[in-house]
């Protein structure tokens, strides 16, 4: 009698689900992890294989941030969960004026997903981080039960280490300031809700969904004094200056004839009765410093691809409410608010 | 967009404005070293052609006297927007900003959400809740506060099945794919959001849908615009801006009564920035004439008679309930509509025996003066405090049409 080699069937891709097995610990989830996820994200860390990954050392000071992604459609025009699990990380360790370094993936599946959604996924994420060249060096997987998850959650944490003498932080918004946006905004929120819900328009709109990081540096060795960095995701452009506002105890006031809006987002901003100014943004980042720096940082987000729309919005001002405050088109004021629960469309 | 964005020209709003500063207030511009700035003459204030209405003028300097001795040196004019849509537009667009402090704009109540009494969605929750239907409705409907500390978002957090749709069709696709549920349409709103519902329960009578049905909470605004002025030593107005999309249903005659019997001058303007403006400047000059007619700034869209395809629909299906209890101005007779009885197997309240139960508003709340514009937001104790959009205690304060939320949410900077 001979031994047998051990052999286990690959994975049926094309066909296969995910099962309850691939989340016990057993074999399935090796095999899962192993010929998906690691084949795709493939490293010197991740194929270390053991329960986190070793990391050399690092000089600087360090920064980590953690998002989860819950997104439907998974897939969508400019991107999907994968690739949007990267950037969101990636961006938001960058908003620290971070460079990042490495990444962790931790996945929850809903049982019944399919294998061949869930390599597309992983392949995505995999050019993402490659493109970013910041690699996913551990992870995680967890399976639920059907109808106890939405198809897939991703969830993932990023570190980075930054450079000497930057700081930046929300609470850093000084009077006359200047504020600076890296190009259009409401793509992202729009591209999904518009496939969401079906409605097609004469320009497809594509989510803005991209890494910053490379924005960001291209931004520090301008050398300008930057004060704070913020990418407006969830919420829009006027979350993210309500909480800059808030956290610096200043007011703003922007110009309405500076923020630009493609025109497609426009338009289906209309139709459901949305404001874009409260649209989530997966590409874009708000940056605010010094008024005599404004130009040369502007100059500078300009001549990089991912910010060639950049223009500056307005400025700090003082004020005891904290008031972000925009002139119209028209030449009237308004407050810019928090957005008050969800954003819903209106009736008539 | 391209056939808006000529309705939001910053530079084109800036002309009607000065036109409106000059004409509204004369003694102060004659007062001002320049009382005829560059244009001031000029009426080339809107994109559209259908400026005909706009009386020529007499030039500069007689045009000036004769506003002078038209117009009392603290002549003001207090202009209702009855329509939640050009609430939005004004306050989105700072169009305040614009006008003189002799204009002063009331807030109306034709905010759908916003007049539904918490009885009403009480009744929808109940549907939900107790019936286990699933409850259809448009979306800032979800907020709206109910008895209970509810709504119908909270009622959804609690396991109640309430989905938000865009369209009456969708309501017809979600009773299709699921025949073993009941499926309810909370049709709310005016003129405007009725032959959608018309052609719904049409739709499913010829299909025979019969787990179908419909909350019926539809409103008339011609109704709700004599109550304002029927109310007894009522709001000053001195003339109404027209509803935009309920117009293009029921047209303008209806709003005819307001100019002949209340000497009222109404002009329907469309939702857009310069509509509003140019719309504020034809009740100026009417205002200054001694002239009470209704005019149309929206002829892009509507005629004197309106929708005829769509009114004869809504009169197939639906019939005028003898009263209906507005938040605000409360039981307004005439003032809603009902399901004829050809059509009452899809009628909820029918149905599932779903009483209305009149609830009264909290007591500390002034939406019913400041929807009948007898009250400005921040006139109500309780408002930006313990009403804040957030945790919204009265309907003002759910949807951004309406005056609270509007004035919390753009204006809050203005005493």
């Amino acid at each position: 009698m001979t031994v047998k080699p051990s052999y286990s069937r690959p994975l049926d891709i094309k066909h296969g689900r995910v099962d309850m097995s691939h989340g016990s610990g057993g074999r399935a989830m090796a095999q899962l992890i192993t010929e998906l996820f690691a084949a795709a994200f493939d490293n010197e860390y991740l194929s270390q294989g053991n329960d986190g990954a070793l990391l050399p050392n690092v000089a600087g000071r360090l920064v980590m941030a953690t998002d989860s992604h819950v997104v439907s459609p998974l897939f969508f025009a400019g991107g999907d969960i994968g690739s949007l699990s990267v950037h969101g990380t990636i961006n938001d360790v960058a908003m620290m004026g971070a460079q990042p370094l490495y990444l962790s993936a931790a996945f929850i599946l809903e049982e019944g997903f399919p294998l061949a959604d869930l390599k597309r996924i992983a392949l995505s994420m995999a050019r993402a981080s490659k493109e970013a060249g910041v690699p996913i060096v551990t992870g995680d997987t967890k399976v639920v039960e059907r109808g106890k998850g939405d198809g897939v959650f991703i969830t993932t944490t990023g570190v980075g280490v930054v450079r000497e003498g930057v700081v930046l932080s929300g609470d850093q918004a000084q009077p006359c300031d200047k504020i600076l946006l890296s190009g259009s905004i409401g793509d992202h929120g729009m591209a999904i809700l518009s496939q969401r819900e079906g409605l097609s328009f004469s320009a497809p709109i594509v989510s803005d969904s991209a890494a910053l990081h490379g924005l960001v540096a291209a931004m520090l060795d301008s050398k300008v004094k930057l004060r704070v960095l913020r990418d407006p995701t969830r919420g829009g452009l006027a979350t993210t200056l309500n909480e800059i506002a808030k956290q610096s105890g200043v007011g703003m006031m922007l110009q309405e004839s500076a923020i630009v809006v493609n025109q497609p987002v426009e338009a289906a901003c209309e139709f459901l009765g949305l404001d874009p100014l409260y649209v989530a943004n997966e590409g874009k980042l708000v940056a605010i410093c010094a008024p005599e720096d404004a130009q040369r940082l502007l100059d500078a987000m300009r001549a990089h691809p991912l910010a060639a729309n950049a223009s500056i919005i307005g400025e700090v001002v003082e004020d005891a409410h904290g008031f972000v405050q925009l002139t119209t088109r028209m030449g009237g004021r308004r407050v810019v608010d928090w957005l008050a629960g969800e954003q819903l469309p209106r009736i008539c | 967009m391209k056939y808006v964005d000529e309705f939001r020209n910053g530079e084109l709003a800036k002309n009607i404005a000065a036109n409106i500063a000059r004409e509204a207030n004369p003694h102060g511009q004659a007062r001002s070293p320049h009382p005829n700035p560059d244009g001031a003459t000029s009426h080339s204030t809107k994109p559209s052609q259908n400026d005909g209405k706009v009386a020529g003028y007499l030039p500069a300097g007689e045009e000036a006297n004769e506003l002078l001795r038209k117009v009392s040196d603290n002549r003001t004019y207090r202009l209702m927007e009855f329509c939640g849509g050009h609430t939005h537009a004004i306050s989105r667009y700072g169009l305040v900003d614009l006008l003189p402090d002799s204009v002063r704009l009331i807030h109306g109540p034709g905010c759908p959400v916003c007049v539904l009494p918490i009885g009403r969605v009480d009744q929808a929750i109940r549907l939900a809740t107790d019936h286990g239907v699933i409850l259809c409705t448009y979306a800032d409907t979800l907020r709206v506060p109910a008895s209970d500390n509810l709504s119908l978002m909270r009622a959804k957090a609690g396991g109640a099945d309430v989905r938000m749709i865009y369209s009456t069709q969708d309501a017809l696709k979600i009773a299709r794919e699921n025949p073993q549920r009941e499926v309810v349409f909370l049709a709310i709103g005016f003129e405007t959001t009725t032959p959608p519902t018309a052609v719904a329960v049409k739709q499913a009578a010829f299909e025979g849908l019969k787990n179908f049905s419909i909350l019926c909470d539809h409103v008339l605004t011609p109704a709700a615009m004599h109550a304002i002025l029927a109310v007894e030593g009522g709001v000053a107005l001195d003339g109404f801006i027209g509803p935009a999309h309920v117009s293009t249903v029921i047209g303008s005659k209806p709003y005819e009564p307001f100019a002949d019997d209340y000497g009222k001058p109404v002009v329907i303007a469309g939702f857009e920035p310069l509509d509003v403006m140019q719309a504020i400047l034809m009740l100026v000059r009417q205002i200054n004439d001694g002239r009470a007619v209704v005019e149309n700034e929206f002829t892009r869209a509507v005629t004197r008679y309106g929708n005829l395809k769509a009114q004869s629909l809504v009169a197939e299906v639906f019939e005028v309930r003898d009263t209906f209890e507005w938040r605000g101005l409360g039981s307004v007779p005439d003032s809603a509509l009902k399901l004829r009885p050809a059509f009452a197997a899809f009628d909820a309240e029918l149905k599932f025996g779903v009483d209305y139960v009149a609830v009264p508003d909290n007591k500390a709340c002034e939406c019913a003066a400041i929807l009948r514009g007898q009250k400005r937001p921040q006139e109500c104790k309780i408002f930006g405090t313990v009403c804040t959009p957030d945790n919204p205690i009265g309907s003002c304060m759910v949807s951004s049409e309406g005056a609270c939320a509007a004035h919390y949410s753009y204006g809050r900077f203005r005493v």
